[in-house]
């Protein structure tokens, strides 16, 4: 199959595919880029947060209502399992950051990194330990038909991350852009000690920053549980290419994480159906595209090459 | 014939212009200071002239040869030694061993030995050579800087001053025939000053052409034959120190306009 | 029993070797690898298919095997000598994964999942080397080892090694120094890259038998704790890294419990690992030895002069 003897409804639906996933990647990309932000290093358990977010979104939500149904009461336990999941990560995040990165700050480059991996791994075999190693799957709280829009088919689930993928970007942005602490964060990214020295609680915003790329992710985390599928390893390859995406928009840079998580996507969905990339060698486009554009523009679509100040 | 000169060397980060259009000229065997006020552009001239920063235009002719294209390395292997503004030790070395970087190009091996991996193979007598040779070698100049009995602590381990001084030999190790010193005195008491100084010459004395940026004016205009001097990234002045301190121009770049 | 304990000292062995690589390019060039195991990944099925398919003996195609890594190492340490630290742990991560993936994906060669069976045991010095007697095994990995531990420490005992800590220190001013920091990083790659091929031919010699899901990326997490463990930057303390990780992981079989310990406790160990010594000993359990030139101009290289 080929891009030309494609129909366009048939383009138009694999677009949506890729722009489903692209949400989902910008969401997790977002948690990465503003750490790197912040404290420029890359947090490798960040596909374990993910994970546990929505094992623990998962776990709330058959509790509350037994799994498998659907209708009014179905969607508020999914939105307070959605939260709840928000939540967990967020505290996760944070926790891992007391105890793993911070006595790091000052360590040479390669100890946190270490750390991270060291984390990482951790928590998602404790997963495996407690959760085993099979997968599940988060059913809809809503009837999950597809809805035809002419030719297109479009599942209210692929509506739903979007729309809430959407609102989570530009309320982030508007946090970052806008409000005090967004400044805060803003500078403490720029220059730690000057931020402190202006009265900024460094490691207060470096926990906020946890905090929000965590609950970001945890969201991903349930939305990729239930458009695929939830199991322990979920977060490292969905984490890896999220990373990816964040390096493609330019690393530190959140306008860019969600341009390079979009692009992500569509180029995954587009790369199987019109290249022809077999389904099993699909994750080697976004490893390919990450030595392609450190390559030809390390610091990313967004971003200014710097040259390291001497 | 000036060992090194430049042609309206210039670097331009976006659109500030740190060098703007500089030309020098540093004759062998001299102390020559570039002084200025901060942010004149004197560390990114430094740069420039050493390799680790590529000008937007102009020249630099070392030993009448074009050095722009060369990387740093080959820079330093044609032989400019600099040191840091922000010492930049081998912090996880000990001090032998960083002196003993300097030497890493200059082993008085074979020729066919210099492949690290047929050294291998052709047996360790040659790497024993090239050992020998470093050691020694090495070992000299840590007693020019008295630095024989910390010999094995960890760079990082060494007082401000010594690792000042510590930077100074390793470049001296590569065996260059110029040194670039960037604010070498920074940080230093009047006492380490002053025997800095006396080192400088003793550099001189060696036949190494020094050219150094620094902000004590007491150091630069005992030592230096001439100054060259910054501002805004222009040159405003090359000439001897004591026409230097009698420059309207140099007065006015230090202290501001003064209002006649 | 004594068959268990040849079996740890022809693992400790094989792990060596690609820990005294991966120790190269991370504890002394400064390089974050997270590939040393696609490194061994192609190494195995090097010599998997050309000691099956194309009917070579063992030793050359353990030697091709270490050259194809090489060439591998080369390929991608071109790519990444412009990427610093965390980038670099990245794109090494992702070639990992790649390899993986089409040694998974590329059926008519790798057999796929299944990997391949049935590597004949090299016959050498008059001696088969077959699954049954690990004797000869044991001490052809370990000569092996022997080797490898040798040129590696004539390598860092030498101006080389120093450039490559220089490099791990401070990059720009080793290039001040007059160092070409590109020759080296590539060159302690692609060293790095041969020995885990090296390593990797062995296993799958040893083995028999090649399958894609060996290599993935906890054995390359398991090689860089090893090194960690013992002290990055020394050899010597990642062969005593490599030695407690593989009895530690090998005592439960020993003492018959490994069926009631799932495998994932080995990979919480190693996870703990990693984070308790960054944050408690970042140097490893022996740390780096100062080198005491003194000692070694006078014992080893005056009396070399005569």
């Amino acid at each position: 199959m080929n891009l030309f003897n494609l129909p366009h409804t048939e383009l138009l639906q694999h677009l949506i595919n890729g722009l489903t996933l692209g949400a989902i990647y910008s969401l997790i990309a977002l948690g990465y880029t503003m750490v790197y932000g912040i404290l420029k290093f890359i947090n490798f358990a960040h596909g374990e947060i993910l994970m546990l977010g929505a094992y623990a979104g998962y776990f709330l939500y058959y509790f509350l209502c037994e799994g498998s149904q659907t209708g009014g009461f179905a969607i508020i336990a999914f939105v307070i399992s959605l939260i709840f999941a928000m939540l967990i990560s967020s505290f996760l995040g944070v926790i891992i950051e007391r105890i793993a990165y911070r006595p790091l700050r000052k360590a040479p480059r390669l100890a946190p990194l270490l750390s991270a991996i060291g984390v990482s791994i951790i928590l998602m075999n404790l997963a495996a330990l407690f959760f085993g190693t099979k997968s599940r799957k988060f059913d809809y709280p809503f009837d999950n038909t597809a809805l035809q829009l002419g030719n297109i088919s479009v599942t209210p689930n692929q509506i739903m991350i979007l729309i809430v993928g959407i609102i989570l970007m530009a309320s982030l942005k508007l946090f970052i852009d806008k409000t005090r602490l967004g400044k805060a964060m803003r500078a403490t990214s720029q220059n730690q000690a000057v931020a402190s020295l202006m009265g900024i609680n460094v490691n207060f915003i470096i926990s906020l920053t946890f905090a929000i790329g965590s609950a970001l992710a945890a969201v991903a985390g349930i939305f990729m549980s239930m458009e695929f599928k939830l199991y322990p390893t979920m977060g490292q390859m969905a984490g890896l290419k999220a990373f990816i995406a964040a390096v493609v928009g330019g690393i530190g840079n959140i306008s860019g994480a969600m341009l390079g998580g979009i692009l992500l996507g569509l180029l995954e969905t587009f790369g199987v159906v019109i290249i022809g990339i077999p389904q099993g060698l699909k994750d080697t486009i976004a490893f390919s595209v990450l030595i392609i554009i450190l390559l030809f523009r390390p610091s990313g679509l967004l971003m200014k090459n710097i040259r390291e100040k001497v | 014939m000036p060992l090194l000169y430049t042609q309206n060397l210039r670097r331009e980060f976006g659109g500030v212009v740190a060098v703007s259009d500089v030309s020098i000229e540093i004759f062998k065997n001299t102390i020559t200071g570039i002084i200025g006020p901060n942010g004149a552009g004197k560390t990114t001239l430094f740069n420039t002239i050493t390799g680790l920063d590529y000008p937007t235009g102009g020249f630099v002719f070392f030993k009448g040869e074009d050095i722009i294209p060369l990387p740093a390395y080959q820079i330093t292997r044609k032989g400019i030694a600099r040191t840091f503004q922000n010492i930049r030790l081998f912090k996880e070395m000990t001090v032998f061993e960083n002196v003993m970087i300097g030497r890493h190009f200059r082993g008085n091996h074979p020729k066919f030995t210099s492949n690290k991996y047929l050294n291998f193979i052709m047996g360790r007598i040659f790497v024993a050579r090239e050992e020998r040779d470093i050691y020694f070698n090495s070992l000299k100049w840590l007693e020019f800087f008295d630095l024989l009995n910390v010999r094995d602590e960890y760079a990082k381990n060494l007082p401000y001053g010594k690792q000042r001084e510590l930077e100074i030999a390793r470049a001296l190790a590569t065996e260059p025939d110029m040194l670039f010193l960037d604010e070498p005195a920074a940080g230093m008491n009047p006492q380490e000053t002053e025997e800095l100084m006396g080192t400088i010459k003793k550099i001189r004395d060696l036949g190494i052409t020094v050219v150094l940026i620094e902000h004590d004016m007491k150091l630069v205009m005992n030592i230096c034959d001439k100054i060259i001097v910054l501002n805004y990234g222009r040159k405003i002045a090359e000439e001897t120190p004591d026409d230097v301190q009698n420059n309207p121009e140099v007065i006015e770049a230090y202290l501001g306009k003064s209002d006649e | 029993m004594l068959n268990f304990i040849l079996l740890i000292i022809i693992y400790i062995g094989i792990y060596a070797i690609a820990g005294i690589g991966l120790n190269l390019i991370v504890g002394y060039t400064g390089l974050l690898s997270l590939c040393q195991a696609a490194f061994i990944a192609i190494g195995a099925y090097t010599t998997a298919i050309f000691m099956t398919a194309l009917h070579f003996g063992f030793f050359e195609a353990m030697l091709l095997s270490g050259l194809v890594a090489a060439i591998f190492g080369i390929l991608i340490g071109i790519p990444t000598l412009r990427l610093k630290g965390d980038y670099l742990a990245i794109a090494t991560l992702g070639f990992g994964e790649i390899v993986k993936n089409i040694i998974v994906n590329w059926d008519s060669v790798t057999k796929g999942p299944m990997g391949i069976n049935g590597i004949p045991g090299p016959q050498a010095f008059g001696i088969t080397f077959s699954a049954i007697d690990k004797v000869p095994w044991a001490v052809l990995i370990w000569a092996i080892l022997a080797f490898c531990y040798y040129f590696v420490r004539r390598i860092v005992r030498s101006r080389i090694g120093r450039a490559l800590e220089a490099i791990r220190e401070d990059e720009i001013a080793a290039s001040a120094m007059g160092i070409n920091t590109a020759k080296y990083k590539i060159g302690a790659f692609t060293t790095g890259a041969f020995m885990a091929g090296i390593a990797g031919s062995l296993f799958a010699a040893y083995n028999q038998s090649v399958a894609p899901l060996t290599f993935d990326f906890m054995m390359s997490i398991m090689i860089l704790c090893m090194a960690v463990l013992g002290g990055l930057g020394n050899n010597f303390a990642t062969v005593v890294g490599v030695i407690i990780i593989v009895i530690a992981s090998e005592i439960p079989r020993l003492v018959g419990i490994s069926h009631i310990i799932p495998p994932q406790i080995n990979q919480v160990i190693f996870g703990l690992i990693l984070v308790l010594m960054m944050i408690y000993r970042p140097q490893g359990i022996i740390g780096r030895v100062k080198l005491n030139y003194a000692k070694i101009i006078k014992e080893e290289i005056l009396h070399l002069e005569k």
